[in-house]
């Protein structure tokens, strides 16, 4: 029987298919599986897994919080970076926080299910608690002394020309003290919640203030990174906490120090990426040498 | 050594490592592609599947063929991903919905790997390696044969035939794609990326958390989504996970698979033409086209313009650490350049004009290097448009490469320009008239440029995202799959029509008023006319999305 040529080509492809998945489907990733138990590579094929005392703790590959069952910081332990990933560095709901770089209006609800923090609250409110944590200076550009984005919503007579009407801070409300008393010779007012400023006609306007261009909290301690399971900290983060990770251990903060730099890892080849420090590695190193009190 | 002197050399290396590889490999290639002895392997497949590998086939024979492959392949996968809950390593995940396997579907198969769901949510590890993965090889050498049967299209005369599909299909996938994604998964599994087939360990954290480290058959994946242009990511953030792109160095590696086979194709092209010039002149657009947008991308991303990173006082929301601004942003670049969109850094997040770039280079037709195959035969067809332009001003009957691009020729590279623009903004008009742009998580202009972002990356078949919008909904999975399908299918056949049209032809001898295409002149033309096209395109979309933001 001669099949009909339409129907031929497409029996054709369907075995090419079923040929493909069996060749590049199921023997090539089956045979890397089977590679990847040669010693040497097993370790790093399972994921990097880390050990502790024969229990295991993590994956150096895979970054985890230190906190506590509140989500606090555990002063003890070098922190990591804020982590959008789940409830945080949750390997199993992996995300990116995909908020812009104009995200500085929060949505202040009067149902808190509603309420939503623009990214520049957000990153406000970090430096603010890790300054406080960590005995640094935890302002920013564009943030209020009490850590929400510094930003105004600016009504004017006709839209967006004439003379100031009204001026709200937007992400402040009552019992806070607005950022700025006055704007152009008008009080500032609190936001109310359950109002959308920009929908009602205001020109939102963030204020610089006069906050160090570089903040004394690193850029990477306040912003989520791209994984949402970031094994590192720059370099820089990780020395703003050296004093506070030593007074809770009682060590010197030098050795502490000490044992940062040795944790290090540079550019690859001297070129390739940034230096870091593997959050995990370092503060397991911590408890073997300078283990609590 | 500074960041940005860093990002430089990282910059100056990875097009240092394409520069020499791309001879010896376009070379390989070359023989790959117009070689006729078959090895025992392929001669079983060829049994297997039923064809004479000998028999040559015409536009039309080929086009057919290479439907209805894709068409068996968007059934297969949709049904498997409908069953996945009854097959083994299903980690005892529900079958996908209706929707959401048509739209993963038709994403795997047109080499887009748009992906609206969460990978280690959603996906066994039997569907991922068996189900897309094999996509992501055939979608690749799919895109390559359709380039390479134009280019026999430009080299063969007085004939009807332009190869056979499925020997094209078969050689390219074992001889190219499989043994370097062999070598660079070892490469990845070295540097750390996971290869098993575990469900998850649970471990107990240092401060007495919980957490669920995945596993899962990623290096072997991970290295032909980078290989292949793909860009589905085994887990939801890509390759920003730390187990498909530990290190720096394996960052390295994976922008530079990224961009070796869409490189290195020019190669291939003047080689079958018989004029290497020709393939340079070629080259030569695509590696202008594409460090202007790397450089500029890297420029943005440092200088962090916009609210928030003046905050942090560095754009590094949504990039980690290892990687830093400038690697990102270079990733970034290239994954938009070619029609990847895999991610290390996440887009929504970038300064506004940083982002403007990703998607103006998508908007580009992703012809700098642009997807395998694809970048191939959007960048000859932009030449065929300049060769005309270029015939227009002068009066001339305009050739090339010894063909005449006459009215059927001209129209056929028309249709092939005009299908995605009209897609992107059909698409984006038609989600801000029916209320599904509400679905953006950033407002004012950001939630446009999300939506714009979605159409143009799926009907380029890039598959990145600004990924703060939300399309699980069958309204964003059903357009955004007729998107990717047409923006795939349409163009291919416009191809390989053309290709047809052009080898039918007998060669015109080259005369004193030919326009020569080896020369910086027209390189400096094709350049010009894609920059102009596409800046007349898309220019007002631009202007209300990433510019209102940025400026």
């Amino acid at each position: 029987m001669r099949l009909p040529s339409w129907l031929a080509q497409h029996l054709a492809a369907l075995r090419a298919l079923l040929v493909f998945t069996v060749l590049l489907g199921l023997a090539y990733p089956l045979a890397l599986v089977a590679v990847g138990r040669i010693p040497g590579l097993a370790g790093r094929a399972d994921g990097s897994l880390v050990s502790v005392n024969g229990k295991t703790v993590g994956s150096s590959l895979i970054g985890q919080s230190f906190t506590d069952a509140d989500g606090n910081p555990v002063p003890r332990y070098f922190q990591s970076r804020p982590s959008a990933a789940g409830d945080g560095y949750d390997p199993t709901a992996t995300a990116a926080s995909n908020l812009g770089p104009e995200s500085v209006v929060d949505t202040i609800a009067t149902n808190p299910d509603d309420a939503r923090q623009s990214l520049l609250t957000q990153v406000c409110s970090r430096s603010k608690a890790i300054g406080d944590l960590d005995g640094v200076d935890g302002r920013r550009p564009y943030c209020t002394p009490d850590g929400v984005g510094a930003v105004l919503a600016v009504f004017r007579a006709d839209g967006l020309t004439g003379p100031v009407t009204r001026v709200v801070s937007v992400n402040q409300v009552a019992p806070a003290t607005p950022f700025v008393a006055s704007y152009q010779g008008l009080p500032v007012e609190l936001a109310q919640p359950g109002h959308d400023y920009v929908a009602e006609g205001g020109v939102i306007t963030p204020i610089r203030g006069d906050a160090p261009a570089e903040p004394a909290v690193p850029a990477d301690a306040v912003t989520a990174g791209g994984s949402g399971l970031d094994p590192h900290i720059s370099p820089a983060y990780a020395e703003i906490q050296v004093a506070r990770v030593a007074r809770e251990r009682g060590a010197d903060p030098a050795a502490v120090r000490r044992l940062v730099r040795e944790h290090i890892s540079g550019r690859a080849l001297g070129f390739m990426g940034e230096p870091a420090v593997n959050v995990l590695e370092l503060n397991l190193a911590l408890d073997r040498e300078f283990p609590a009190r | 050594m500074t960041t940005t002197t860093a990002g430089v050399v990282f910059l100056l290396s990875l097009a240092a490592a394409l520069v020499a590889v791309h001879k010896p490999f376009g070379d390989y290639m070359f023989r790959v592609v117009s070689g006729a002895r078959q090895s025992r392997v392929e001669r079983g497949i060829y049994r297997l599947v039923g064809v004479n590998p000998a028999a040559e086939q015409t536009w039309a024979v080929y086009a057919r063929s290479l439907l209805a492959f894709s068409a068996v392949s968007i059934l297969f996968l949709y049904a498997f991903l409908r069953l996945q809950n009854h097959l083994w390593l299903s980690l005892g995940f529900p079958p996908v919905m209706t929707h959401g396997a048509w739209n993963t579907a038709v994403s795997f198969v047109t080499n887009t790997n748009w992906q609206w769901y969460s990978g280690e949510s959603t996906m066994g590890h039997l569907v991922q390696m068996a189900g897309l993965a094999v996509q992501n090889f055939v979608s690749a050498a799919v895109g390559i044969a359709v380039a390479v049967a134009l280019v026999r299209g430009f080299a063969r005369s007085r004939t009807g035939e332009l190869g056979n599909f499925w020997v094209d299909l078969t050689r390219i996938t074992l001889r190219i794609l499989l043994p370097i994604a062999v070598l660079g998964a070892l490469a990845l599994m070295f540097g750390g990326a996971v290869q098993n087939l575990s469900g998850g360990t649970d471990v107990t954290t240092l401060t007495g958390g919980t957490q669920t480290i995945t596993g899962g058959p990623v290096a072997s994946q991970e290295v032909i989504k980078e290989l292949g242009t793909n860009g589905g990511g085994f887990y939801n953030t890509n390759s920003a996970h730390p187990f498909e792109n530990p290190t720096t160095w394996t960052n390295w590696l994976e922008i530079f698979l990224i961009l070796v086979i869409p490189f290195s194709l020019p190669r291939v092209f003047g080689r079958m033409v018989g004029q290497s010039r020709q393939g340079y002149a070629i080259a030569a657009v695509m590696a202008i086209l594409a460090l202007a947008s790397v450089t500029l991308t890297n420029v943005f991303e440092l200088a962090g313009h916009g609210t928030v990173p003046q905050a942090v006082a560095a754009a590094m929301e949504g990039k980690d650490v290892r990687f830093g601004v400038s690697n990102s942003a270079t990733f970034a670049a290239a994954t938009t350049l070619t029609s990847t969109g895999a991610v290390n850094s996440f887009h929504d997040s970038y300064s506004a004009l940083g982002g403007m770039m990703t998607l103006g280079n998508m908007m580009l037709g992703e012809v700098a290097p642009g997807g395998v195959g694809a970048g191939l035969y959007g960048l000859l067809i932009l030449a065929v448009v300049t060769v005309f332009v270029a015939g227009l001003m002068v009066g001339r009957t305009p050739e090339y490469l010894g063909k005449k691009i006459g009215s059927r020729e001209i129209k056929l590279a028309s249709l092939y320009f005009l299908i995605t623009p009209v897609l992107v903004l059909a698409g984006t008009a038609a989600a801000f008239a029916t209320g599904n742009s509400s679905t953006a998580s950033n407002v004012g202009p950001h939630g446009l440029s999300e939506v714009l972002y979605a159409f143009t990356s799926a009907s380029n078949n890039n598959g990145s995202a600004f990924a703060g919008i939300t399309v699980n909904t069958p309204w964003w999975n059903t357009a955004l799959g007729l998107c990717m399908l047409l923006g795939r299918f349409l163009p291919i056949i416009f191809v390989l029509a053309l290709a047809g049209s052009l080898a039918r032809q007998k060669p015109t001898p080259a005369s004193e008023g030919t326009l020569p295409t080896h020369r910086p002149l027209f390189v400096g033309m094709v350049v010009g006319v894609t920059v102009i096209l596409v800046a007349l395109t898309f220019l007002p979309a631009l202007a209300l999305g990433p510019l209102a933001e940025g400026l």
